[in-house]
């Protein structure tokens, strides 16, 4: 709704709207084998336009890259009865796995706070407007952890002018997925920005899927569980018995 | 060479995990303990989450046990009517352990009872069992070499009815006990989410008065059913189990288990128990060092559905 009325308000200014973006992605899925550690994925695109550039306030570009979302509990311990005891817990049903953001400029020149605040483009914000923050809002130090604890995993990473934006116009980033990844859409967004306004934006979808055994196993042990936890002991059971085995033929 | 683990969801390393197999598995079979209570912290530090570390370190320990067992068996070592008591003592421990632990849940305090039980049951295992093997080994030095052991001594065990002959063992005793404390054990692995072979095995040294050498044997005998159950129990209820990360640690845990087994032979019977009284000592002491000294991080981020 209130995306709407943005565009509509941005149709009726005057000077409309003459820039635009076109991006593409190296890769838009991303298979999850048994060797995988991580990936790179290429951002790229250029800046479209029906007028000539314009040279009072340059463009800038901010691409977010953001994962499913899981539950999950954020917890502080606290010294008690001499103990370091787990003592105050907060559950959040759905937080992002994964959020990158890169820019082309330091933040505070490339994304107005009003702007920020309309789309919920960083990472705080993001958190924010998924009402996280409701339950944290008390204690400042969860939502930090969060961050922190996060950013120290590489499941959230933020880059201020990591995108390299050459003459306005043709722009590229690489966004490194950890090897911990989780199943699911990747949401890419990419926003041209001028003075802090956000003048377009794009979106595009990153495929992440589990392939080849990784697939199979994880299915079986969702569809069949009883079957695969047998199959475990089976397996358990035949390994012992083979080691057994062959330890007792070799005789030493 | 890294692999990414389907249920986890965690790149790691196989040689790591094929090593920690192996260390495991040697101490399972030098020992007679499964190993859980060394394989589910290991993995917690390489960065598998904690309910499929749990879940997989069983499905481990079910292998490594039946590859001990076996090797026990070809030295007549395993007490099979004593193993079975104690499972059926252990089946019934452990279904009320499993009632008092989602009741602790509820409470949300699970991980300091469980670190808790740690620190108690294995210190004070620990200590005793390393007070009693020095003195013996100091006894034998003493004698010269000889070990005196009195083939038959009397305590309250002998005083019970519903007798029965534990012939391997060379016992003949009261089922009660063992009832109690397979009971006892079932109830404490159910809570803290291991075999419970560091309790089994000096239970059955000190309280029954089995012979060292049976006693490894018929431990790991009763750890492969409690495990098993385990494992099943996991893999319906939660999903945790991981097959390939368990196919890893087993390819080390089966063969360390052989290695340990061997070990053990040249090993005297009290020198084997003041290297299980020093292990369990060191778990004990590393356990109780997270909990008194003050952590790096105060917060804690744990991924998983809303229970």
């Amino acid at each position: 709704m209130m995306r709407r009325l943005a565009l509509i308000a941005a149709l009726l200014a005057p000077p409309a709207a003459a820039e635009s973006i076109v991006a593409g992605l190296s890769d838009s899925a991303v298979a999850i084998t048994t060797d995988f550690s991580g990936s790179e994925i290429m951002v790229f695109g250029a800046v479209k336009r029906e007028a000539p550039l314009r040279s009072d306030a340059p463009l800038r570009v901010i691409v977010t890259v953001e994962g499913p979302d899981t539950p999950l509990t954020l917890r502080r311990k606290d010294h008690r009865f001499g103990i370091w005891m787990n003592s105050a817990s907060v559950k959040l049903p759905a937080v992002p796995s994964f959020f990158a953001l890169a820019s082309s400029a330091p933040l505070d020149q490339a994304l107005a706070p009003y702007e920020d605040a309309r789309l919920g483009i960083t990472l705080p914000r993001r958190l924010q407007d998924l009402g996280l923050m409701d339950g944290l809002a008390p204690d400042q130090a969860f939502q930090s952890a969060l961050i922190r604890i996060r950013q120290g995993e590489s499941r959230f990473q933020v880059k201020e002018g990591a995108i390299a934006f050459t003459e306005q116009t043709l722009f590229r980033t690489d966004i490194s997925l950890p090897a911990a990844l989780v199943e699911g859409n990747y949401k890419v967004r990419i926003y041209l920005t001028r003075d802090g306004r956000v003048v377009d934006d794009v979106q595009r979808v990153i495929w992440v899927r589990k392939a080849g055994l990784e697939r199979f196993l994880h299915r079986a042990a969702q569809d069949q569980p009883l079957l695969y936890g047998l199959a475990a002991l089976l397996i358990a059971a035949l390994a012992g018995w083979a080691a057994s085995a062959l330890f007792a033929r070799l005789r030493w | 060479m890294q692999l990414f683990l389907p249920i986890a969801e965690v790149s790691v390393n196989a040689f790591l995990l094929v090593g920690i197999g192996g260390i495991v598995g040697f101490l399972s079979g030098l020992f007679g303990v499964g190993g859980g209570f060394l394989i589910t912290p290991l993995l917690f530090f390489i960065g598998i989450p904690p309910a499929v570390a749990v879940a997989t370190g069983a499905n481990q320990v079910v292998a490594s046990s039946i590859s001990g067992v076996l090797a026990q068996l070809r030295r007549k070592a395993v007490d099979f009517r004593m193993g079975t008591v104690l499972l059926v003592g252990g089946m019934t421990g452990s279904a009320l352990g499993v009632w008092v632990f989602a009741r602790l849940s509820a409470i949300g305090q699970v991980d300091l009872f469980v670190q808790l039980s740690y620190v108690l049951f294995l210190g004070f295992v620990g200590a005793m069992m390393l007070q009693e093997s020095l003195r013996s080994m100091w006894r034998a030095r003493k004698a010269c070499g000889v070990v005196v052991r009195r083939a038959h001594v009397h305590t309250w065990v002998h005083g019970m009815p519903l007798k029965m002959k534990f012939r391997a063992s060379g016992l003949y005793i009261s089922v009660i006990p063992p009832l109690l404390i397979g009971a006892f054990v079932g109830f404490l692995s159910a809570v803290m989410g291991v075999g419970g072979g560091f309790i089994m095995v000096p239970a059955m040294i000190y309280l029954l008065g089995m012979p060292t050498k049976v006693v490894i044997g018929t431990s790991l005998f009763q750890i492969i059913f409690t495990t098993g159950f385990t494992t099943v129990m996991h893999a319906v209820s939660s999903q945790t189990v991981d097959l390939l990360l368990a196919m890893m640690l087993i390819l080390g845990g089966v063969v360390g288990a052989q290695f340990g087994a061997r070990f053990g032979v040249r090993l005297r019977a009290d020198q084997l128990r003041v290297l299980l009284a020093l292990m369990v000592l060191a778990v004990c002491l590393r356990v109780a060092a997270d909990l008194v000294l003050r952590p790096d991080e105060l917060f804690s981020v744990t991924a998983g559905r809303l229970p």
